[in-house]
């Protein structure tokens, strides 16, 4: 019996999270367009949300495409394959690695960030206030850290990606004894575009993805400072979940719709 | 020439908060050049009343006319140039914490005219000078008292010179000092910016000071509405035990 209404009860919450998360969407979709005196937000949110995350996401990805190298060669010198460690590491990162490990890193930094401070917004009537002053906050708020990660995201991953080739070709090189040559010719024989491409895009779906779960968290945030720790948390998680899941699905669709 | 209608009208408004019924059936209309104060004990709905009027709350039913247009039920967008006419003072003054008191307060304005650095200066000092706060524009909200607080809120809510002003509590938490400061601007609003107001409150005695329409809410409903000498003369034994501080509601 107890089991049964704590079911019904999460099933609520995440029914109210999932409707709350998609009409901040229409909403969002609805005030896309800003005024030019709000530029100057979207340019501050790139810095934040890109130039201070970048020395994370650029050591993350070395080091992935570092130990990525490491495991595939050491792991293909069983078939006599160690030269071709280069493309299963630029196919790994540039198709998968790349953008979900950023998506994972850099969202959980900057949503977390973004739900804190709307969260505190909201707990401290800040929100209302704007709205009282006939202040569109959707505007003013939401949408400027969106436009910049729908803009930033992409460009780390693509900074990531290098970063991340760079690892893989420091192993095989120096680690390894597999020619720096071999190593780049033989990515550029087997990854094409298309592989870079489908990582770039899923990163914009990412970066899309995790402002609008911070910035939902943060305006849904009630209870406090109490309340405002469970909604950063939560968001960390969500972050992390949704990325995950969601990159199943952005992947089936992209091989069905391109490969 | 017919009446002019109401500047904030509530008719039947229901609100309710889970199984907690707030508000039963309310209704109320703001003539211009009135101040109403709404009062009642702790827990009895005034400030969701007070949202409700202002169309930062939706009601559950019934129907809320802001300057003669109905936005019970439209989109938060629509509403903007609306809340623009009006000013809502916050019982915690809600001030944005990053910014200092002069931002604050030249905040809606930068928002909403085109006015020059200049204009915008002598405007924020005028109004900063008028709640008695000159010479704090560099000062945080995190470095100022809750009365100063308060007093910032209400410049900030005056600034853009709105037609109607929503007061939440403005003394509460205040010392007799401060309480009786807010009192005498609000008085002093009616000869000058803003002549029009529904105040929030439970203090009897500020009500009486700046009210000219008192109306006593007791279980989500008005038990009575009238001049501060109508509600004193009331029979209703609700009001009698509210004016007699023996009114409890949770």
């Amino acid at each position: 019996m107890m089991v049964a209404k704590d079911l019904r009860g999460h099933l609520r919450e995440a029914a109210i999270w999932y409707g709350g998360l998609g009409l901040l969407t229409v909403r969002v979709a609805r005030n896309l367009t800003l005024p030019a005196s709000y530029l100057w937000l979207v340019a501050r949110e790139i810095d934040i949300i890109g130039v201070r995350s970048l020395t994370v996401a650029l050591t993350a990805a070395l080091f992935t495409g570092m130990v990525l190298a490491l495991q595939t060669a050491v792991n293909m010198a069983r078939f006599g394959a160690e030269n071709y460690v280069g493309p299963v590491v630029a196919l790994s990162i540039l198709r998968e690695l790349g953008p979900v490990l950023t998506a994972i890193l850099v969202g959980g930094k900057v949503a977390s960030g973004i739900t804190a401070e709307l969260g505190s917004m909201k707990v401290t009537e800040q929100i209302d206030a704007l709205r009282a002053l006939g202040v569109n906050y959707i505007k003013k708020l939401v949408v400027p850290r969106l436009l910049a990660a729908l803009l930033v995201f992409p460009v780390v991953t693509i900074l990531a990606d290098g970063m991340g080739l760079l690892g893989g070709m420091l192993i095989a090189v120096f680690d390894r004894n597999v020619d720096a040559y071999l190593y780049w010719n033989t990515i550029a024989y087997w990854v094409v575009l298309k592989d870079f491409l489908t990582g770039i895009g899923k990163s914009v779906i990412f970066g899309g993805l995790v402002t609008l779960i911070g910035c939902y968290n943060g305006l849904a945030t009630e209870g406090g400072t109490e309340g405002l720790g469970r909604s950063t948390t939560a968001t960390v998680v969500q972050v992390a979940m949704g990325v995950i899941i969601s990159d199943f699905f952005i992947t089936k669709l992209f091989l069905f719709m391109f490969w | 020439m017919p009446p002019a209608p109401p500047l904030v009208e509530v008719r039947n408004v229901w609100k309710a908060f889970g199984d907690k019924r707030v508000l039963r059936g309310v209704s109320l209309a703001l003539l211009k050049g009135t101040i109403l104060a709404v009062m009642g004990g702790s827990g009895t709905g005034k400030t969701v009343l007070l949202r409700i009027a202002s169309g930062l709350a939706r009601p559950d039913a019934g129907e809320v006319y802001l300057f003669g247009t109905r936005t019970d039920r439209m989109r938060e967008e629509a509403m903007l140039p609306l809340r623009r006419r009006s000013g809502f003072v916050f019982q915690g003054a809600a001030l944005f914490d990053s910014l200092s008191v002069f931002e604050n307060v030249a905040y809606p304005l930068r928002e909403h005219t085109r006015m020059s650095l200049g204009a915008i200066t002598e405007r924020v000092h005028h109004f900063l000078a008028l709640v008695g706060l000159p010479g704090t524009d560099d000062l945080l909200p995190a470095e100022l008292s809750g009365g100063m607080r308060k007093r910032v809120g209400i410049a900030r809510a005056l600034v853009t010179e709105p037609e109607v002003v929503f007061f939440d509590e403005p003394t509460a938490g205040l010392d007799p000092t401060n309480a009786r400061l807010v009192a005498q601007l609000i008085a002093q609003l009616r000869s000058g910016v803003c002549d029009t107001a529904i105040v929030v409150t439970h203090d009897v005695e500020f009500a009486e000071l700046v009210a000219d329409q008192m109306a006593i809410l007791v279980q989500g409903r008005f038990a009575d509405v009238g001049t501060p000498a109508e509600i004193h003369r009331s029979d209703n034994p609700d009001v009698r035990r509210f004016l007699a501080g023996e009114l409890r509601e949770s």
